[in-house]
């Protein structure tokens, strides 16, 4: 470490790392349906690329949480997004690359993949 | 990128009540159920509540677990971890909410919510081992502003402005003491860090140390900067294995990170910084005491002057300040003098920790700004007083110190008004007694350990405690007189004026403090030869009460000297000649027949 720069910088990219600890409210929220009928139809492989896919972009103020089982499980893999106001988009039926395509054209853009909504599956 | 965040927390205190089994547990479920790669186990510094350890929190829910038993782990990770369904029945009872599956926040309850984290603002927070998580929460970037951007002249003129006092027990102006150290010349100074913690009951150090050791090394450093020194020493005693470990490691990776060693963020500003383990003497927590060992001499004090700033460490100009003085220096200098001195009160700014024991539901760590009343810490923070006792007393700055008494509670706790009641802040050891605590016994037990601590190099310490303890003694066997009471006083105000160095001169405190505010008591002691708390042994006597012994034979059974006859269903007795007090009978009798006078 040769100057304050360097120090910043790895600030920075340390933040990134610990960001799960502070405080969360403003955060863009993913949850994944992680109950049995979830975790059989594949909502584990769902979780985990939503997390690497994160990592890869550095994407900042989003939370990835878990829940239980919602009621509509021949929709499962379900996964909720909750933008910080509130609204909630409705994946359905996800996999791990409709997971990365959300993270891109969703988190990143901010344009909803309405092909892969529960409106566009019902 | 981990989802999800586990901090365990591996101070002493959860250490003690088996925080490692817990941590290993974990790592072999997070293992067995593939979660190795979404969820990150994290060994951290003292969250504060050691009452309820050991202590676990789960990120991005912030869930606080509690009490946590190797056994609750599987369900944990299986439900929580995996499922995302917190465990209800693990949380502190305080953040749950009835019918939702929401959790309260931390800073939502009775402990948090008046708390003020400033040099507790890492521990808990961080993995204390680890020093990028210290730079993602803004470590050593204080440095790096002192050294790019302030002359060591402003450094010391921030730190004058804040207003910030030394938090080991004097209160001590920091910035004037640095600015001494600076106008002394000399080829060689020294920064040193006190953290020779020693009074009964107190680990607020041990616990910065523990939780964010990297604060205190980058605080030596900029008051290496400031006063021109180049080598730093950390005093920090054998009996705290857990800081001493994790103070090396912050020391090895802060100088592969080249943030301790030469040239220091690219300018000619060298500093370095090497541990000095004490072995546990009290007196070595005395400043000339202190310097004196780390040269590798007897622990002693020495007269003063000269002071440190001139002549300390090898002769040469040291400052020397306490744990939790260091851990508030890089907090001032990011955010400025003004943030600092706009906490606590007009004479004493910022906050303090104290570490909370004795008869208290909360036992812990709270860190509080200046000027909270004792009520406050003990009621609100606290939690009260356990099992429905009345509070009587509480005892702040160990033996140096004195009792607040329950008429007092109302003061607010800062370093003036605390020495106005013949207390003092000392370094933040804050015991809470109860009505079955004899301010007496209490007296006593500070005295022998001043006793057992005195270095013996002066008379007025080491003679006048000694006799200070053994008129206590005589007291509490039940052959004081009235005359003692004011011969103690007398001796009292002797050991004060004339003992060379702290230690001497606050040991007798806790003795004219408890004089002045329960002078019944001893009163009671030596006129009508009791106890009124039922502590002092000497003065007490069981006996068997006529009208509730059933003759059960079960005192009897369990006397370990035989000192009680009687058959079944017959009135039982207690030989007095025989009873040794141990308290058993009393314990085990299911009719409330034992009686204690």
């Amino acid at each position: 470490m040769k100057s304050l720069e360097e120090l910043k910088a790895l600030r920075d990219q340390m933040k990134n790392k610990v960001g799960v600890r502070e405080d969360d409210s403003n955060n863009t929220r993913v949850v994944v349906g992680m109950a049995t009928c979830g975790i059989a139809a594949g909502a584990r492989p769902v979780l985990a690329a939503f997390t690497n896919e994160i990592e890869k972009r550095n994407i900042s103020n989003v939370t990835i949480a878990q829940t239980g089982c919602i009621g509509i499980c021949q929709f499962e893999p379900v996964v909720e997004v909750y933008a910080p106001d509130g609204t909630k988009t409705t994946y359905v039926k996800m996999d791990a690359e409709k997971a990365v395509k959300v993270v891109c054209d969703h988190l990143v853009n901010g344009k909803v993949v309405t092909e892969y909504t529960i409106g566009a599956n019902v | 990128m981990y989802r999800s965040h586990v901090l365990v927390c591996g101070g002493t205190g959860c250490t003690s009540s088996g925080s490692e089994k817990i941590i290993a547990a974990l790592e072999s479920e997070i293992q067995k159920n593939g979660l190795v790669e979404e969820v990150k186990v994290i060994r951290t510094g003292c969250f504060g509540l050691c009452a309820l350890g050991p202590i676990m929190i789960v990120y991005p829910e912030g869930c606080f677990y509690s009490m946590v038993q190797p056994e609750d782990i599987p369900e944990i990770v299986s439900e929580h971890l995996l499922k995302g369904r917190i465990v209800k029945r693990l949380l502190y009872s305080e953040t749950v909410i009835e019918d939702s599956d929401a959790v309260k926040s931390l800073d939502e309850t009775d402990f948090y919510k008046k708390q003020l984290r400033v040099a507790l603002r890492n521990c808990g927070v961080i993995n204390p081992e680890n020093i990028d998580e210290y730079i993602a929460y803004d470590g050593y970037q204080a440095l790096g502003k002192c050294l790019t951007e302030y002359t060591p002249e402003q450094v010391i003129d921030i730190i004058k402005q804040s207003g910030l006092r030394g938090r080991g027990g004097g209160g001590f102006p920091t910035g004037v003491k640095w600015s001494l150290a600076r106008a002394n010349d000399a080829d060689q100074k020294y920064v040193c860090c006190n953290a020779d913690e020693g009074d009964p009951g107190a680990f607020m150090d041990r616990s910065v140390l523990e939780g964010d050791p990297h604060v205190v090394l980058e605080a030596m450093a900029i008051a290496g900067y400031a006063i021109g020194a180049t080598q730093g020493y950390i005093y920090v005693r054998a009996e705290y294995p857990i800081a001493v470990k994790r103070l090396q490691i912050a020391i090895d990776q802060a100088r592969e990170y080249g943030l301790l060693g030469k040239n220091i963020f690219g300018t000619d500003f060298c500093f370095d910084i090497d541990l000095r383990l004490g072995a546990g003497a009290f007196v070595c927590g005395e400043e000339t005491a202190l310097m004196t060992s780390i040269e590798g001499h007897r622990g002693e004090p020495r007269p003063r002057p000269p002071f440190p700033a001139q002549k300390g460490l090898f002769g040469k100009p040291t400052i020397l300040n306490n744990v939790e003085t260091y851990a508030n220096i890089p907090q001032i200098i990011l955010k400025g003098s003004d943030w600092f001195s706009g906490m606590g009160t007009e004479k004493s700014k910022g906050t303090k920790v104290f570490a909370l024991g004795g008869k208290i539901k909360h036992t812990g760590l709270v860190e509080i700004p200046m000027g909270t009343t004792l009520r406050e810490v003990i009621e609100e923070i606290g939690g009260g007083i356990p099992n429905g006792k009345k509070f009587k007393a509480a005892q702040t700055g160990g033996p140096s110190g004195g009792c607040i008494p329950a008429s007092l509670i109302d003061t607010p706790m800062d370093y003036d008004n605390l020495i106005a009641i013949g207390s003092m802040m000392g370094s933040g050891g804050l015991i809470v007694m109860d009505e079955d605590t004899c301010m007496v016994d209490i007296a006593k037990f500070f005295l022998e350990f001043t006793v057992d601590e005195s270095c013996g190099k002066c008379t007025p310490c080491r003679v006048g405690t000694k006799r200070l303890l053994e008129l206590l003694n005589k007291i509490t066997s039940g052959n004081g007189e009235l005359a003692d009471l004011d011969k103690m006083e007398e001796l009292c105000y002797y050991i004060k004026a004339n003992s060379l160095c702290g230690l001497g001169q606050t040991a007798p405190n806790p003795v004219l403090s408890t004089l002045r505010y329960f002078r019944d008591e001893y009163v009671a002691h030596v006129v009508d030869k009791k106890c009124p708390a039922g502590v002092c042994k000497d003065l007490l006597s069981y006996s068997i009460d006529a009208d509730k012994c059933k003759g059960c034979t079960l005192c009897a059974r369990n006397c370990p000297v035989g000192a009680i006859e009687g058959k079944v269903k017959e009135l039982h007795t207690i030989d007095t000649t025989k009873c040794i007090k141990c308290g058993v009978c009393m314990e085990k009798c299911k009719f409330g027949a034992v009686v204690k006078k």
